[in-house]
């Protein structure tokens, strides 16, 4: 009897290591109660956030509001983290910039309402680069991430704040988003599953602007199947974002684990850069042969270079910075535009001079067109295959200090992540081998509105592996 | 590219160290964005947005389950007076 409880209490501690699905399994069946997961996972916030600063706020009183959950809704009980520079009611929204120290979010982002809604529990907010203006966490007002794998190391960003947290079992499942890279980049680094859907197909209502013409929230998680039960909750039309998609989203978990066999996949070559790491290019290409095991067939394809994307990318990105940032005047919230910090200005000066008279045509115009190649370049690769794969970043995590007075850090980290951002496409990053113990992360990218075809590949892919199972020593 | 004329079109103020670095890492970002330029763009259109969604509307009508209280919307407000927000003086007397 001893044994049976000793293992039934080390069981009911550990909870904070289930997925969302293990979670709602226990939960329905009466094993686990909705507060003693949310304690399981506060407990694991309080015991390792001093270490590797993941979280900006932990929302303490998160164990009384799963007091009274309806078991029935989807996601009731299930504490997920929200990245900072999304906006839920009553809790502190500061995109990790002293700007908005001591905002207090008024009103709740559409992401945030729809997994309330859907019985989630918000157990925190997590750290990112300031503004997301980074792929670090390591321009944070608040001070860096840590790598969970090894806290000598960045954990990309900018959403590195909710990579850590799911790394390191901090809790369930969290929210990020992406301009560029800012899901798939920090999944990639930190070794788990980010899932950047398509531009448009799930709503910017309520999140702190960056780039809006390329923003777009989505799941990072343990594994594809929870990103897929993730991104059924949060995706929609949305009457308060022009840009959300009218289209229905179809159901993600269903036939996800069809086969593959006969899935046409397009190996980027282009993406396989100079200067790579030849272990990289031989976790990429094993990736590549697992796919054809599970009875696809793969191809190498040329795409247009990707570092074209990096000049698009900072002209638009910064530029858009420029018009978003301009609401920051400290009257209404927030504080003064002195404290604003180094990175954030720099952004933001260099986007009023592109858009400025005289350089518009040169900068944001030619940054237009340029991107309207890019589409096409992917238009044109579509035609003969269904998914694109490639290594989600040029290489594992860098150390802590590797952004610092580098303005073009985040550009040249995310040059594989900035062509199908830039086109909307969707892309999801799952761990696909460890380097001296980094995890290497895998991107495979689909035609706009395909996430179906990209959450099948990636569950058959996560069918056959164990790499997402790998967990950090903390 | 004037460092000082582009902070104050954006309203922002900088230090003497932050002039002089800027200025330089600026002269390096522009080059890596000049890599554009090798493409021949003359008869592409632009993409300003892929969602290509055209005049998105939606009944211009309130919302009462979205308007927030007096309070909520001042809550964070620096200076407020008699329910409006307090903004610095634009005008000046001589």
């Amino acid at each position: 009897m001893v044994i049976l409880w000793s293992r039934l209490s080390s069981m009911k501690t550990d909870l904070y290591r289930l997925d969302i699905a293990q979670a709602r399994n226990k939960l329905l069946k009466k094993e686990i109660s909705a507060p003693e997961l949310v304690r399981s996972c506060l407990e694991r916030i309080h015991q390792l956030n001093p270490k590797l600063n993941a979280f900006t706020y932990i929302n303490d009183s998160a164990i009384k509001q799963s007091e009274h959950i309806d078991s029935s809704l989807p996601l009731a009980g299930i504490p997920i983290a929200l990245k900072d520079n999304i906006l839920s009611a009553g809790l502190p929204a500061t995109a990790s910039s002293l700007v908005l120290e001591n905002y207090i979010s008024q009103y709740d982002s559409t992401v945030a309402k729809k997994l309330k809604d859907a019985g989630a529990i918000i157990i925190g907010k997590t750290n990112m680069d300031a503004w997301a203006h980074g792929s670090s966490t390591e321009t944070s007002d608040f001070g860096p991430t840590l790598n969970p794998h090894n806290t000598d190391y960045l954990p990309g960003g900018s959403s590195g704040g909710s990579a850590a947290a799911v790394c390191a079992d901090m809790c369930i499942a969290a929210i990020g988003t992406e301009t560029a890279g800012s899901i798939r980049q920090p999944a990639s680094w930190c070794g788990i599953t980010g899932f950047k859907p398509t531009y448009g197909r799930v709503s910017r209502y309520g999140i702190i602007a960056m780039a809006s013409s390329t923003d777009s929230p989505g799941p990072m998680t343990k594994n594809v199947s929870d990103a897929a039960l993730l991104l059924q909750i949060i995706a929609g039309n949305d009457s308060q974002d022009a840009t959300s998609s009218p289209s229905d989203a179809p159901d993600y978990s269903k036939d996800i684990n069809s086969k593959i066999s006969g899935l046409r996949i397009g190996l980027a070559k282009d993406y396989l850069l100079p200067g790579m790491s030849g272990q990289v290019i031989s976790l990429i290409r094993n990736a590549a042969a697992d796919f054809e095991k599970l009875g696809a067939s793969v191809e190498e394809i040329s795409l247009m270079d990707p570092q074209y994307s990096i000049g698009v990318y900072t002209i638009l990105q910064r530029s858009e910075v420029s018009s978003n940032l301009a609401r920051y005047d400290g009257i209404r919230f927030g504080k003064g535009r002195d404290s604003f910090a180094e990175e954030a200005k720099r952004r933001i000066m260099l986007g009023t001079y592109a858009l400025s008279a005289g350089y518009y045509d040169q900068f944001y115009r030619k940054a237009q067109q340029v991107r309207t190649l890019i589409v096409k370049d992917f238009e044109k690769a579509f035609k003969n295959v269904d998914l694109i794969i490639g290594p989600t970043s040029p290489g594992t995590a860098l150390p802590v200090g590797a952004s610092k007075n580098q303005p073009m850090f985040g550009e040249m980290e995310d040059v594989l992540a900035e062509p199908s951002s830039i086109a909307g496409l969707p892309g999801v990053s799952v761990p696909c081998g460890f380097i001296k113990g980094l995890p290497v992360g895998l991107q495979i990218i689909s035609s706009a509105f395909n996430e179906k075809k990209i959450l099948q590949a990636a569950y058959a892919y996560q069918s056959i592996t164990n790499w997402h199972k790998t967990k950090p020593q903390l | 590219m004037d460092v000082k004329h582009i902070a104050k079109l954006a309203n922002l103020t900088l230090s003497a160290d932050e002039e002089k670095k800027f200025s330089s890492q600026f002269t390096d970002t522009l080059k890596t964005i000049a890599k554009i330029n090798e493409l021949d763009t003359s008869k592409v259109e632009p993409t300003y947005q892929v969602s290509n969604l055209h005049n998105v509307t939606r009944p211009d009508k309130i919302q009462p389950d979205r308007i927030l209280p007096l309070e909520t919307v001042m809550a964070s407000a620096i200076g407020t007076h008699n329910g409006y927000f307090v903004v610095p003086a634009i005008f000046h007397e001589n």
